[in-house]
């Protein structure tokens, strides 16, 4: 079983009190009216899907509840980390 | 087979050598969301909200940032005095006292009954204070009294399944002694 850190409750903990939730840093167009097909079909369906570290979103479901994000390495399932919703994107490099 | 919601009684559910689940008697349950300056919610509440996630205070725990749980015997005061503060410190207090009940699981065993359900480690949580967590699915709040006396708060859809768990544990570990 994975262990995941929460951000807000400083544990860590098993992954069966966590949900995944997705690609993370993906933001909603301001004016979703203006945005051709196209432009609205990437941002709901179109994602990275990347081989190597991946930033997602995770939920604390059965804890906090809180959303979180991850960066996770889809080849190994390491955490390189977990970090707080709303604070930026770390950097790869530092997390090496 | 599991057992009916409505045959429950407070008193002894399940009972061995090893731990005994019994039902708490019905209390007042308040879920509480504030966020931003929580003193004006203090001074209502007559205590001071734990601010950690797993503290406790009085009847209250803490279950995540903005986020507690309120056990007392008679709401109606807490209620009117939450209210009472409202406009100038806008928050949710909602009475969830129907929602949920309380088993009390107690024993030489009772942190290994309780780990026959839930993934955590139930040593990580420190007796005085409390964890929501997963037990078997269902999700529950853990408050941990002594070494080996907790509190769980399970709604009420879950109960059946939980306590059937919890009466085949029990007969376990007391098997598992002999």
């Amino acid at each position: 079983m994975l262990l995941i850190h929460c951000p807000y409750c400083d544990e860590t903990l098993p992954e069966a009190e966590f949900t995944y939730a997705g690609e993370a840093h993906i933001v909603r167009p301001l004016d979703p009216s203006a945005q051709t097909d196209e432009q609205w079909e990437t941002f709901m369906f179109i994602r990275r899907n990347p081989k190597g570290p991946h930033y997602e979103r995770w939920r604390h479901l059965h804890g906090c509840a809180r959303y979180f994000n991850a960066v996770r390495d889809t080849v190994t399932d390491k955490f390189l980390t977990t970090y707080k919703a709303g604070e930026p994107r770390p950097d790869l490099e530092s997390l090496k | 087979m599991n057992k009916a919601v409505s045959s429950f009684v407070p008193g002894v559910l399940a009972t061995s050598t090893a731990a005994t689940v019994s039902l708490a008697a019905p209390m007042g349950r308040l879920s509480l969301r504030a966020r931003g300056d929580l003193s004006a919610l203090d001074a209502a509440l007559g205590m001071t909200l734990p601010t950690r996630i797993g503290q406790r205070n009085a009847g209250a725990i803490c279950l995540g940032p903005d986020e507690w749980m309120l056990h007392a015997d008679d709401i109606v005061p807490i209620v009117a005095a939450c209210a009472a503060i409202y406009e100038g410190h806008p928050h949710s207090l909602t009475d969830v006292s129907g929602r949920e009940i309380t088993l009390l699981i107690e024993g030489p065993r009772a942190a290994e009954l309780l780990t026959l359900g839930c993934a955590r480690d139930i040593d990580s949580i420190p007796v005085g204070e409390g964890r929501r967590t997963v037990c078997d699915g269902a999700t529950v709040i853990l408050w941990r009294d002594a070494p080996d006396r907790f509190r769980m708060d399970v709604w009420h859809s879950f109960a059946p399944h939980l306590l059937h768990l919890f009466e085949t544990g029990c007969r376990e570990l007391a098997a598992e002694a002999a």
